[in-house]
């Protein structure tokens, strides 16, 4: 059809107006820019410790909330098999690659077995995905579980593949250009580099025509297929995307940790994921960095605090619980609603929330 | 191409919309019965009929937002019977909502964006549209068609009755339409803006016929040359507006306590 015989010119003579386009995240930000510096020069501020145990672990599980984020943000669609979906993508980069289980390992180089840990996850995060559309809201929810309930116990018992509860050690970590990439300073970077890549894609797309119909689509499936629309295509599709991103923090993972096994892809690790994105906020890319950055700061430090309070150190996840259940309680949309009211009430002539943008 | 053709002699041929004994039951209860109705391309009817006589059921049949339980649906000479709601919307069908179905997290630039986006190629596109992106102009004509210019980017939740309604038809005139379904479009507009909603409607260009679900018979019967009349999942009566007005049995049926 073509765009020449638009009934919308003949209703009536309409000028086209000027409208700006913000065609990349905005630039003008200077809390953005004070974030993305103080990210880059971390290395000279943080030891080893808090570079890896803290911020690139944020980054990693930020990374994962962050696919959650595309998919229940802007499509409406809560998953809790992102974990699983960083899980399997993890194992696929041990069973590939190299790793001190020779008998399971095939022993290819990283840069085959990692572009193949990412097609595999991809593919299966696709087909989770295609189960679920066919459903909504709760349904989803619990058949999403249940995927990551079954890969949880099958990695549990399957010792062909998945080497059973002891999962698999010692996986090498990539060397190249004479730079051990999972030393501190240059893992730091490249997981850096992957997680602002990843939020600027989300960030991009929510403005590109797929994402904003993943947007029409939660907002109103029955109408996008009266636009045209092929809802559950898109679903899938947007499946597909949050499921190449989980499976790119799954690689980031199993190259910190360089081992994985089942307690990583546990139920409760599933739920961490969904309490990172909804304590951070699910309605902005940077939410889910946000949330992992409190729920890793409360899962290292919790402990000791509460040791010298007289209570018993394991009970960090009570904190975390309540913190969860605070921000739900008074703010819907986590910490950035709560950060984007408080911004609106200090500037109450501006039209729109500034928002705490930045990256990752 | 070939299907373009085909099209094109399909308009000068035969009906724009055709349909054949259709039924649609929600369990026991027959919403439609044998319905048959046969309507020309650029052809305005309206159809009527009293709450629960099968007019926003009709739509949802011809559309496919519920496939009919039986009989079949011709759209241009397309036998469109199974298709989903999508398909048939590529094909050039439009319809409106009764109750305003829109994107209220979007801004209405956005909603009108994506009516544009869903009759075109790239739905799936990763890009962001650029400074001379065309159906952004196109979105952007629409929305000065429908007068809602000034609001463009505000977020549609935050919009009046009366502009959700406007934008409800620009939804509907998106892209190429060659039939339209505008169901209610005047319940709860002003008279100002039915008076608007009336010149929409009238200069529409000739080729795109389109059904009216209306209540307010000085609105349905100045932009319509026929009428039909449903009553009980029926199709009662056909004919022109003056016939159907001073018919006796549909007065007693539908227009017995005036205009309520």
């Amino acid at each position: 059809m073509s765009l020449a015989h638009d009934a919308r010119v003949a209703i009536r003579a309409a000028t086209v107006a000027q409208r700006p386009m913000r065609t990349w995240p905005e630039v003008n930000n200077p809390a953005a820019w004070i974030v993305a510096a103080i990210l880059l020069i971390m290395p000279l501020i943080a030891n080893g410790f808090f570079l890896i145990e803290i911020f690139a672990t944020t980054l990693i599980l930020g990374i994962m909330a962050l696919s959650l984020m595309f998919l229940a943000g802007y499509g409406g669609m809560v998953s809790l098999m992102q974990l699983t979906i960083a899980g399997f993508s993890a194992y696929m980069v041990a069973v590939f690659g190299i790793s001190g289980n020779a008998n399971i390992s095939l022993g290819w180089p990283w840069w085959l077995a990692v572009p193949m840990a990412l097609a595999l996850a991809t593919a299966f995060g696709t087909l989770g995905g295609a189960l679920a559309v066919r459903t909504e809201g709760i349904y989803t929810i619990m058949i999403t579980l249940a995927i990551g309930a079954a890969f949880y116990y099958f990695t549990n018992q399957n010792w062909a593949i998945f080497n059973g509860h002891t999962g698999i050690n010692t996986v090498a970590t990539p060397h190249f250009w004479g730079v051990n990439w999972r030393a501190d300073i240059p893992f730091y970077y490249v997981v850096l580099a992957v997680a602002a890549l990843c939020y600027f894609a989300v960030e991009y797309l929510s403005r590109a025509p797929f994402g904003l119909a993943l947007q029409g689509v939660r907002d109103n499936p029955r109408r996008m297929a009266t636009l045209g629309f092929n809802v559950n295509a898109h679903r899938i599709a947007a499946y597909a995307f949050a499921s190449f991103v989980a499976a790119l923090a799954g690689v980031l993972q199993v190259w910190n940790y360089r081992q994985i096994s089942p307690g990583s892809v546990s139920v409760g690790a599933c739920i961490d994921v969904l309490i990172i994105a909804v304590v951070g906020g699910i309605t902005r890319p940077i939410g889910p960095f946000i949330g992992a950055l409190i729920f890793v700061l409360l899962r290292t430090f919790a402990l000791d605090f509460l040791v010298r309070l007289g209570l018993d150190g394991n009970r960090f996840r009570l904190l975390i619980g309540l913190g969860f259940l605070a921000i739900v309680f008074w703010s819907s949309d986590g910490v950035i609603g709560l950060w984007q009211r408080w911004r609106q009430s200090q500037r109450p002539t501006a039209k729109r929330p500034g928002g705490g943008r930045g990256h990752g | 191409m070939d299907s373009v053709a085909q099209r094109l002699s399909a308009v000068g041929a035969g009906a724009a919309l055709e349909l054949r004994g259709v039924t649609r039951l929600f369990g026991a209860l027959a919403a439609l019965t044998d319905v048959t109705i046969t309507v020309r391309p650029g052809e305005r009817r309206a159809v009527l009929g009293s709450n629960g006589a099968g007019k926003t059921t009709l739509f949802n049949c011809i559309t496919g937002d519920f496939p009919p339980s039986s009989g079949t649906i011709r759209f241009f000479g397309e036998d469109v019977t199974h298709f989903p709601p999508y398909e048939r919307i590529r094909r050039g069908l439009r319809r409106t909502y009764q109750i305003s179905a829109l994107f209220p997290g979007l801004t209405v630039q956005d909603n009108v964006y994506l009516a544009c986006r869903g009759v075109s190629r790239g739905r799936f596109s990763f890009l962001r549209p650029g400074q001379n992106d065309a159906l952004m102009h196109a979105a952007d004509n629409l929305v000065q068609a429908v007068h809602l210019s000034a609001v463009k980017d505000q977020r549609v939740a935050e919009l009046a009755h009366g502009q959700q309604r406007q934008l409800e038809i620009a939804l509907a005139l998106a892209g190429a339409p060659r039939f339209v379904l505008f169901d209610e479009p005047a319940a709860g507009l002003s008279p100002t803006e039915r008076a608007e909603l009336i010149e929409i409607l009238t200069s529409l260009p000739a080729h795109i016929g389109y059904i009216i679900i209306e209540h307010d018979m000085d609105v349905a019967l100045r932009v319509v040359e026929s009428v039909t009349m449903m009553h009980n999942g029926r199709v009662f009566k056909e004919g022109l507006p003056q016939e159907i007005q001073s018919d006796p049995e549909v007065q007693e049926l539908y227009l017995g306590g005036g205009h309520e």
